[in-house]
This record gives C-alpha cells, structure tokens and sequence, in this order.
C-alpha cells in the first residue's frame, strides 16, 4: 500500500507524522521512506539514514548546432517556456527553464537541435534500520521539482509498504508526488490558516482520486472549525496530535515522536490499520 | 531607430514601468519621441522567464534602444546578443524618459540591475 502524507502549508509537522508512521511500523513490516519533499527533504534528520546508492536526475535540453540553424526563430515560438531566444545571430538557451518538452527539436526545420542532458538533481536511496529510504533532492535554482518527484517515485516496489512525504502547498510537486497513491494523510494545525490550506489540500486528493483523513497535529481544545469542516465533507479525523511542550521540543533536536514517547507507537500502528481497512472498503 | 520604454499604460503620459519582463506595456517610439505603437506584455502572466520573453518581442519589433528601469541576467543576455541599447531611467513619465534620452542625460546600463524573477511577488515561483 502506498500511503502519501502532505499538508496544505509548511510547518504542520507533516514530516514529523510520516516519520512516526514509518518507525511505528518499521519493526514489524517493510516499509520504504519516500523524501519527495525535493526541495527541502528533511525526513533524513529524523531517521538518519545510510545512504549507498546516489542517482543523477537529468532533463534533455536543446543544444544548437550554429553550422545547421539558420536563426528562422522557429525554436522561440514554439517553447512555451521561454527557454530559448533567438537574438539575432544567436540562439540562446536557457536551461534552467527548459522543461525537456522536446517541441524545440521536433519542430526546427534545419534539424539544428540535439538534445542533452542536463543534471536537475540527485536521488540518493539506502537504509534507516529496516526501514527503506530514498531522498530526491532538487538542484538549487532548477524550478522543476516533478521529473526529481518522480525519479525518486520509481524506486517504490509493489510488495512493500510505501510512506511518501510529499512536499507542502498545493502546487504541481505535491500532485506529483501525491498522485498514484492509495490514501493521502494531510496533516493540518487547529487555526483559521490551517484550515484554509488545509481545504485547498482537499481539493487536490478530490481532483486525483485519492480517498484522504486528516490529522490534527498542536490540537487544543480550538479544533472545532478544523472538526466540523471535516464532518461536514465527509473526510474522517484519523488522528490527533495534542499541543504540548515536551513533543516541541523533541521535534526541535531532531527526535522522531515515537522514539521519544513509544506510548504513541500503537496510535500509529491503529492509524495505519484503520487507512488498510479504508482503503480495501474503498471509501 | 525604434525606442522602446517600459510603462504601465499606452501612451506617452503614462508612468515608467520599472519592471522589463513584467511590465505592463511596452511604449514604441521613433527617434523624435512620436509614438509608433503601444504593445501590451503578455509576459506579465508567463510562468517563467518573463524578461526572456521580453525581450525576443523587442527583438522581433525590432527595438534598437530600450528604456526601462530594472533588467534580470537572463534578459540582459538576450537583449545584449541582439544589440539592443539599454538605459535606466527613474523619471516619472515615458515622455521625460525620452526627452532624457535625446538630451543625452539617459543612464547607459551594461550589467543585470536584479536577480532573476525580480518582479515575481511574494512566494516566488510554483510549478
Ligand atoms: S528552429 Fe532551428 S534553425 Fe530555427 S532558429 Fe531554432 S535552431 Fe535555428
Ligand atoms: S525542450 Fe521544450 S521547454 Fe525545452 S527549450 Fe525546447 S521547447 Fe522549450
């Protein structure tokens, strides 16, 4: 089963959850970590993971042969990306907005274009204990996130459990990360901002698919609107986090939850049962 | 010659705009300040690289001097390929911007004044 856990914003202790998730379960079945929170994976300062394998994500990106381009300008009509100009005498090419289209290749009329690789990130894969761990990170300055989401995507094999933390927001990474799996756990915190990201959130398991329960991380006793939200659309609050002082400060220095307060183990472990029994009922 | 200046309305009253890529209009003029065409800039919703974008439009126009305010690199690289003049005013109008210019008093500009995606709004870019 592949379980993804995101949050309509950052700071909700998303990651946080899919950790507890992942050691919670660890001892007992395989599970496999996926960091697709490419541009700011953090899940490998909580599990502290050996990695041994690291893999170049590349995107082809046009390279012009000055002897064949006749600067006919076809190639900067047609990039929707504005990743190529052509200046004059010139081409130029902007790889870092290239999105690997092809169109510039298909499309020129001299046959001046071949296309090259060009690194937009690594994935690094190993282990943390029993469990699996792979970690995409996005190069600095490549705005393409999703060609390293799903590079690190690839390594989920069918047999295993499967726990992807998915970036924050609502923007294109967190649909490609999300998207494919069987349940969606959004983390949300009990104010009136997380509520509203946490609807947007909603929206995009809704427009994919994908059956999703909330968690409700610092809750206090201001949980009301989050709660009836939720009754309201039908989503099931799978879980709740109380605010206290001792989990911050585990949070703060790194510690996982669940290897700080064990108490919360079979809290995950039921979690994560509950989400198996949803999903083969296909709610 | 064909000038292009930067604004945020068609006409020569209108204010400089000192954002090139996300500018709202792009004010063509000939050499004794005679508006030629007003072109809105439909790089000001582009997703990204909207000063590159820009600049192949002035390319395609076939603008010789541009007045503006603030250019990214990559828009810089573009415009200095094709051989485009590029000064940097901070009058209020694109009237006085090309009186500026033909008095001489026009800044000449070589390098990138901001890093890329300036112009971009809180939260920078979202794929
Ligand atoms: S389409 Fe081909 S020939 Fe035309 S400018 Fe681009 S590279 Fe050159
Ligand atoms: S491959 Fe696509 S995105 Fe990249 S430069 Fe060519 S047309 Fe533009």
């Amino acid at each position: 089963m592949k379980v993804a856990v995101a949050s309509g914003k950052g700071g909700t202790g998303k990651t946080t959850v899919a950790v507890s998730l992942a050691l919670a379960l660890g001892g007992s079945v395989p599970i496999q970590f996926l960091d697709c929170d490419v541009e700011e994976p953090n899940g490998h300062l909580f599990l502290k993971p050996v990695y041994t394998r690291e893999e170049e994500v590349t995107l082809l990106v046009p390279e012009i042969d000055e002897n064949k381009c006749n600067y006919c300008g076809t190639c900067a009509k047609i990039c929707n990306f504005n990743a190529i100009a052509v200046a004059g005498r010139k081409v130029l090419v902007f790889p870092e907005l290239c999105h690997g289209c092809g169109a510039c290749s298909r499309f020129c009329p001299e046959g001046a274009i071949r296309e090259v690789p060009f690194r937009i990130g690594v994935v690094a894969s190993g282990r943390a204990g029993s469990i699996e761990m792979v970690e995409g990170r996005l190069d600095i300055g490549k705005p393409l996130a999703p060609p390293v989401i799903k590079a690190v995507k690839k390594h989920a094999q069918p047999d295993k459990d499967v726990i992807i933390d998915a970036p924050p927001g609502t923007s294109c990474p967190v649909v490609a990360a999300i998207n494919g799996s069987d349940f969606c756990l959004l983390v949300t915190e009990p104010t009136p901002f997380g509520l509203y990201d946490l609807k947007l959130a909603v929206e995009v398991t809704r427009e994919l698919g994908i059956p999703c329960g909330v968690i409700i991380n610092r809750s206090t006793s201001t949980d009301g609107d989050v709660e009836k939200y939720c009754y309201q659309e039908g989503i099931p609050v799978v879980l709740k986090i109380p605010f206290d002082q001792r989990y911050a400060a585990c949070y703060a220095q790194g510690h996982p939850l669940v290897l700080k307060f064990p108490e919360w183990i079979p809290a995950f472990k039921e979690l994560w049962q509950r989400i198996v029994g949803m999903v083969k009922k296909g709610v | 010659m064909k000038i292009a200046v930067t604004a945020q309305g068609p006409s020569l009253e209108a204010s400089v705009d000192p954002r090139f890529g996300r500018c709202s209009y792009f004010v063509i003029a000939g050499p004794d300040g005679e508006i030629i065409e007003a072109i809105p800039n439909d790089g000001v919703a582009a997703g990204g690289g909207a000063g590159i974008s820009a600049a192949q439009l002035l390319i395609n126009k076939g603008i010789e001097v541009l007045l503006t305010g603030q250019v990214g690199p990559n828009a810089m690289r573009v415009l200095q390929s094709a051989g485009i003049k590029i000064y940097q005013t901070a009058v209020s109008t694109v009237k006085a911007a090309l009186e500026e210019l033909k008095e001489g008093k026009a800044t000449p500009l070589s390098g990138a004044t901001v890093g890329p995606h300036f112009g971009w709004g809180r939260g920078g870019r979202q794929f």
